[in-house]
C-alpha cells in the first residue's frame, strides 16, 4: 500500500510537467492547427527565466568591510546584492530565496511576448503549409532556441534552488496515519503538482467561463464558421499562442528546482509530450492532462523494482509501449475526436 | 443478367436508413442514371459499390462475382473504375505520369516493385497513353503539372485515367457538378463518344436533368434511400412518383 | 549508359568524379597556410561524408518520395553498426560479410517496424517511428546490454572468436577491419609541392558503396516504382481507386531506406569498430531529416549535398575559435576588430548548431527544394541555361518524346 502511493506520488511531479507542456501543445494544435515542435523549447525557456531571475537578484557590487580582515590582513572585500542596498538585509535574503517562485511573475511576460513573436513572426505563415513543413520549421526554430541558450548560459546544467522554506521532504505516510519513514516525499514536489492543478484548473475555467474562452473553443471545433461569424478569430489565437507558451513557460519556471535547467531540457520533455498528447488524442485538452498525469505514474510504476525484476527495461520504455499500443488500437487517443490529422 | 446487380441492400448511420432494400440491376453495355433529391442515398450507394462501404445486409454481385468486403483497389482490379465528384488525380505528378499508374495497375497487379526498370522503357503503355491523352483533346497538356491545370481539364484526365484502364463499369458520381454549361456540354459529347466507341457500361450519379437526358438508357430514381422507380427516360418523365419525389410531398 | 538517360549518367559521372577526386578537391589549401584548417581532405571526414550520403539518400527515399516522415531512422543505423561489430566478434575482420549482415539485419529490423508503423499516416506515423526508435535506443542501453554492449557500446576484444579470422595479431593486439587483407585505415599520402593529399582505402570503400547506393537510388526515382511511391505522396484515395495498394509500395520504400541506413552503420563500423546506442537517439534521427532538408528533399543529389554540407560544418565550422577569428581580422582597428569577432562569434565554432538551425529554417521557410533549388535560382540568376531544372521530381520521369 505504501509503495503504491509513494509511487503515484513520485509520478505526480512528472506527470504534472507532461500534462502542463502537452496541455500547451494541444492548445496549440487545437486552435492553430500547427503542430509545434518548439514547444518543448518554451519549457526550456521558463525554466532559464527562473535562472535569470536568480541571477538578476544576485547582482552584486564589492564593498570592503573595514571590521573583518581576511587571511592576509587586509580588509576583507564582501559582495554584497543590490537587493540588500534597496531591501535591507533580511527582505534581501527572502527575496533571493525566493527568487524562483517570483520567476513566475517574471516570466509571464517574458513567455507572452515569446509566444507572440513567434506567431506573429513565424508560425502564422505555416497555417496553410502542410503538417510536416510546420514539424521541421518547429524543430528547426527549436534548435536555434535551445543553442541561443547555450551559448549564454553555457553547456552545463545550472542548479536553482526552492525556498528553504520548500527544501527536504516530509513524511506524506505518518501524516496518513501509516508507518514512519515508507512515504518521503520532497515538498517542492508537492508544491509542483499544486501548482500545476491550478494552471490547469485555471486554463479550463478560462475556457470555459469567458466569452474569449468560449469563442476559442467554438474555433477548435469548427474554425470556418466562427469566422463566417464576423468574429476575428485569428487575433484570439495569437493571443492563445501566447497563453499555451505561458503555460509552458510557468511550467519550466517551477521544475527548475526539480531538474537543474540545460539548454536540452526542452527536447527531453518534447518527445514524452508528443507521446502524451497523442495518447491522449490529438486535440483533447482533457486527454493531454490525464494521459499526462497517466503516463508519469505509469512510468513511476514501471521503475519499481518489483516490476522491472518482473519485465527487465521496462521502466526505460513503458511510455513508448503505451504510445505505441494506442496509436494501434485505438488512433484516437483515449479522448481524442474522430479524423483529426488522420492526414 | 445485368452486370451489376444490387440486391435488398440495407445501410444504417445510427438512426438514419441510409439505404433500404435498395435492388438495382445494370445492364451490360447501357449508360444507367441514379437520379433523387439530395440525400436519397445515392453517394452511400456509389460508395457501397466501390467498398468504401460495407452495406448491412444484401448483396452486390459484379460480373457473377459478389464485391462485398474486398477493398477499393481489389474491385478496381475486377473491372470498375470511379470518377469522383471533385475530380481526384496525382497532383503532384505530369499528365502522362497520371495517365502511365492506371496503366501499371492494369497490366502488373495491385502491387508488383519494378524498382530497376525505367518507365522509359515502357513504349507500348507510352503509346496507349499518348492514344488515350488525344481521344479526350489533351495531347499537347501532357507535360503539364496536373494540379496546375483547370478544373475541367482535371476532370478530363480523370476520366482519361479511368478509361485507359478498358473498365467494363464506369462510375461517375456527378461529373458536372460545378461546371459551366459549355464545360457540362463537353462532358455530354465526351460521354457520348466513349459510349459510341467502347464496349462500356456506365453507372452515372447526376443532379442535371440535361445531362441525365441526353445519356441515360436506363433511369432510377432514388428517394429516402429506396429506388422509387426505374424505367426508361421517356417513362420517366412525366412520372406521378418521380415529381412527388422531386416536389416534394404534393397532396 | 547504365540504363540511364543522359543527363541521370552525367549527374552519375559527375558525383563520381567528386567522389574519386575528393581527396584533392577537399584539400585547396596548402598544410602549413592559414586557411589549411579548411581542409576538409582528411580520411575520417572524407569517410563521414560518404556514409551520411549514404544514409540520406536513403531517407530520401521514404520521404522524398512517399512524403511519410520518419523521426526513428537513426534505429536502423545503429542496428547496423551492431551486426557489424558482432561480424567482427565472431567471424571475421573482412567488411563484406560484416556489412551483408548490417544490411539485411536492418532490413528486417525494417520490415517489422514499417509494417506497425505504416497503419498510420502523417504526424502519427511520425510520433510511432519515433517512439520506436526511442524503445530501441532506451533498450540498447539497459536491458540488452549483452548484445549491445550497454553504455560504454559494443567493442572488440582480444578474446573474440573471429572464427575465420584470427582472435589477435601477432603482436597481441585486436586485428583491424579490412577487405581481404587490405586494411580499411591503410593510407597513402600525397605530397605536392606544400600540398598534400591523403588517400584512404576505408574512404574509397564508403565511396563506391555511396555510388552503388547512388545509382541505385536514380534507378529508383526513374522506375515506375518510384513514380508509384510520388502517387503515395500524391494521392492515396486515387491510388487505391486505380487498382493499386498503397501500403506494400510504402512498406518497401520503408524497408529500402531502412537497409541504406544499416549500409551506413555498417560502414560506421567498418571504418571504426565500436557501435554505441547514442547512433540510435532521436536527435540522430533528426539529424538526417536536416540534411536531406538542406539538401533538397526529394531530388537526387540534394541528399548528399546536405550531408557533406553539415558533417563539414560540425567538423570544420566548429573548429574555429576566437583566437583564429581575431586573428583573421586582425588587420582592422581594434575596436572594429572585436565588434566584427563579437557579431561574428556566436555562428560560429561552438556555435555551429545556431548557424544550422537558422539556416535550417531558412531553407523551409523560402527554400523547400533545399540548396539544389537555390542552386538553380542562382545559375537562372547568372542567365545560364541550367538543365538541372530537371532535377525536381515532378519533370523527371517524362517518357522520351
Amino acid at each position: 500500500m505504501e509503495a503504491i502511493i509513494l509511487q503515484i506520488l513520485n509520478g505526480l511531479d512528472k506527470g504534472s510537467a507532461y500534462a502542463l507542456i502537452a496541455l500547451g501543445l494541444t492548445l496549440i494544435f487545437g486552435t492553430l492547427g500547427v503542430v509545434n515542435f518548439a514547444h518543448g523549447a518554451l519549457f526550456m525557456i521558463g525554466a532559464f527565466c527562473a535562472v535569470t531571475l536568480s541571477r538578476i537578484l544576485t547582482w552584486s557590487h564589492t564593498v570592503i568591510d573595514e571590521t573583518r580582515t581576511d587571511f592576509l590582513g587586509n580588509p576583507l572585500k564582501v559582495e554584497v546584492p543590490y537587493v540588500h542596498d534597496i531591501f535591507g538585509v533580511a527582505t534581501g535574503d527572502a527575496i533571493i530565496d525566493w527568487a524562483v517562485p517570483l520567476a513566475i511573475l517574471f516570466s509571464i511576460p517574458v513567455m507572452l511576448f515569446v509566444g507572440w513573436a513567434m506567431e506573429r513572426g513565424l508560425i502564422k505563415h505555416f497555417y496553410k503549409r502542410p503538417h510536416a513543413d510546420q514539424i521541421l520549421v518547429t524543430f528547426g526554430l527549436a534548435i536555434v532556441m535551445q543553442e541561443i541558450i547555450k551559448y549564454y548560459y553555457g553547456a552545463n546544467p545550472i542548479p536553482t534552488p526552492a525556498p528553504s522554506a520548500f527544501t527536504g521532504s516530509f513524511d506524506f505516510g505518518a501524516m496518513l496515519g501509516m508507518a514512519e519513514n515508507q512515504i518521503i516525499y520532497p515538498y517542492w514536489r508537492l508544491v509542483y503538482f499544486a501548482f500545476a492543478t491550478v494552471i490547469i484548473g485555471a486554463v479550463f475555467a478560462f475556457l470555459q467561463f469567458t466569452t474569449f474562452g468560449m469563442v476559442v473553443r467554438a474555433g477548435m471545433a469548427d474554425r470556418e464558421t466562427v469566422g463566417l461569424l464576423g468574429i476575428n478569430i485569428d487575433k484570439r489565437f495569437t493571443i492563445m499562442f501566447g497563453l499555451a507558451a505561458a503555460v509552458a513557460g510557468l511550467a519550466g519556471v517551477m521544475y527548475a528546482p526539480i531538474n537543474s535547467p540545460n539548454y536540452h531540457m526542452g527536447m527531453d520533455f518534447l518527445v514524452l509530450s508528443f507521446v502524451v498528447v497523442v495518447v491522449g488524442g490529438m486535440g483533447s485538452l482533457p486527454g493531454a492532462v490525464l494521459a499526462g498525469f497517466l503516463l508519469g505514474i505509469l512510468e513511476s510504476f514501471a521503475s519499481m523494482s518489483i516490476v522491472i525484476d518482473l519485465i527487465p527495461g521496462i521502466n526505460q520504455i513503458i511510455i513508448y509501449l503505451v504510445a505505441i499500443i494506442i496509436l494501434l488500437t485505438r488512433p484516437r487517443g483515449l479522448m481524442g475526436r474522430k479524423g483529426v490529422m488522420e492526414d | 443478367m445485368g452486370i451489376l446487380e444490387v440486391k435488398d441492400v440495407n445501410k444504417r448511420f445510427g438512426g438514419l436508413q441510409a439505404l433500404g432494400d435498395v435492388n438495382l440491376s445494370v445492364r451490360e453495355n447501357t449508360v444507367h442514371a441514379i437520379i433523387g433529391p439530395n440525400g436519397a442515398g445515392k453517394s452511400t450507394l456509389l460508395n457501397c459499390l466501390v467498398g468504401k462501404l460495407i452495406p448491412d445486409t444484401g448483396s452486390v454481385m459484379f460480373d457473377g462475382k459478389s464485391v462485398l468486403g474486398r477493398s477499393p483497389h481489389e474491385i478496381n482490379q475486377m473491372g470498375i473504375s470511379r470518377v469522383f465528384q471533385t475530380p481526384e488525380i496525382f497532383g503532384d505528378l505530369t499528365v502522362m505520369e497520371n495517365m502511365m499508374i492506371p496503366l501499371f495497375a492494369r497490366r502488373d497487379g495491385a502491387y508488383r516493385l519494378h524498382a530497376i526498370e525505367s518507365v522509359q522503357s515502357e513504349k507500348s503503355l507510352i503509346e496507349q497513353a499518348e492514344t488515350m491523352l488525344e481521344d479526350v483533346n489533351m495531347l499537347d497538356k501532357r507535360h503539364m503539372h496536373s494540379a496546375s491545370m483547370s478544373r475541367g481539364d482535371k476532370r478530363r484526365l480523370e476520366m482519361a485515367m479511368c478509361l485507359v484502364q478498358n473498365p467494363k463499369l464506369l462510375l461517375l458520381d456527378e461529373p458536372t457538378a460545378g461546371m459551366a454549361r459549355a464545360d457540362t456540354n463537353n462532358t455530354i459529347d465526351l460521354l457520348k463518344e466513349i459510349k459510341e466507341k467502347r464496349d462500356i457500361t456506365i453507372a452515372i450519379i447526376e443532379h442535371d436533368m440535361h445531362v441525365v437526358f441526353s445519356l441515360a438508357d436506363r433511369i432510377t430514381v432514388l428517394a429516402q434511400g429506396t429506388p422509387l422507380v426505374e424505367d426508361e427516360p421517356q417513362n420517366i418523365k412525366g412520372h406521378p412518383k418521380v415529381q412527388e419525389a422531386y416536389l416534394g410531398e404534393a397532396h | 549508359m547504365f540504363g540511364l538517360d543522359k543527363k541521370d549518367a552525367k549527374l552519375l559521372l559527375i558525383v563520381a568524379a567528386l567522389v574519386l577526386f575528393a581527396p584533392f578537391l577537399l584539400n585547396p589549401f596548402p598544410t602549413d597556410s592559414a586557411m589549411a584548417q579548411f581542409n576538409a581532405g582528411y580520411p575520417d571526414l572524407m569517410q563521414r561524408f560518404v556514409i551520411f550520403g549514404i544514409f540520406a539518400i536513403g531517407f530520401n527515399i521514404l520521404f522524398g518520395l512517399t512524403g511519410y516522415l520518419s523521426f526513428g531512422h537513426a534505429a536502423f543505423l545503429g542496428v547496423g553498426s551492431y551486426s557489424a561489430v558482432w561480424m567482427f566478434k565472431l567471424l571475421s575482420m573482412n567488411v563484406v560479410p560484416a556489412i551483408i549482415l548490417s544490411v539485411i539485419v536492418s532490413g528486417l529490423f525494417a520490415v517489422v517496424i514499417g509494417y506497425v508503423s505504416l497503419r498510420r499516416s502523417g504526424i502519427y506515423f511520425s510520433i510511432l517511428t519515433l517512439a520506436f526508435a526511442q524503445m530501441s535506443f532506451a533498450l540498447a542501453y539497459s536491458v540488452l546490454t549483452p548484445i549491445t554492449g550497454g553504455e560504454t557500446g559494443l567493442q572488440l576484444a582480444l578474446d573474440d572468436p573471429r572464427i575465420l579470422g584470427v582472435a589477435q595479431t601477432e603482436g597481441g593486439n585486436i586485428p583491424v577491419p579490412g577487405i581481404f587483407g587490405l586494411e580499411m585505415r591503410s593510407t597513402a599520402e600525397l605530397a605536392i609541392g606544400p600540398w598534400e593529399f591523403v588517400f584512404n582505402v576505408g574512404y574509397y570503400f564508403s565511396g563506391i558503396l555511396m555510388l552503388a547506393a547512388f545509382y541505385l537510388a536514380i534507378r529508383i526515382f526513374r522506375s515506375p516504382f518510384g513514380m508509384m511511391l510520388r502517387a503515395v505522396k500524391s494521392n492515396q484515395q486515387r491510388m487505391s481507386y486505380t487498382g493499386l495498394n498503397p501500403k506494400p509500395y510504402t512498406l518497401a520504400a520503408f524497408v529500402i531506406s531502412g537497409m541504406y541506413a544499416g549500409l551506413a552503420g555498417g560502414l560506421m563500423a567498418a571504418m571504426d569498430p565500436l557501435a554505441g546506442a547514442e547512433r540510435m537517439f532521436w536527435t540522430a534521427s533528426g539529424e538526417v531529416v536536416l540534411m536531406t532538408i538542406l539538401g533538397g528533399v526529394g531530388t537526387l543529389i540534394g541528399p548528399v549535398l546536405g550531408a557533406g554540407a553539415i558533417k563539414y560544418m560540425e567538423n570544420i565550422i566548429s573548429k574555429i575559435n576566437s583566437e583564429i577569428l581575431h586573428g583573421w581580422f586582425a588587420f582592422m582597428p581594434d575596436g572594429l576588430e572585436d565588434l566584427i569577432v563579437a557579431l561574428i562569434y556566436p555562428f560560429i565554432g561552438k556555435g555551429w548548431h545556431l548557424t544550422l538551425g537558422i539556416i535550417f529554417m531558412l531553407v523551409v521557410i523560402f527554400l523547400p527544394g533545399g540548396l539544389v533549388e537555390g542552386g538553380q535560382k542562382i545559375a537562372r540568376l547568372f542567365g545560364r541555361k541550367k538543365a538541372a531544372d530537371d532535377e525536381t521530381p515532378g519533370k523527371s520521369t517524362e517518357p522520351a518524346e
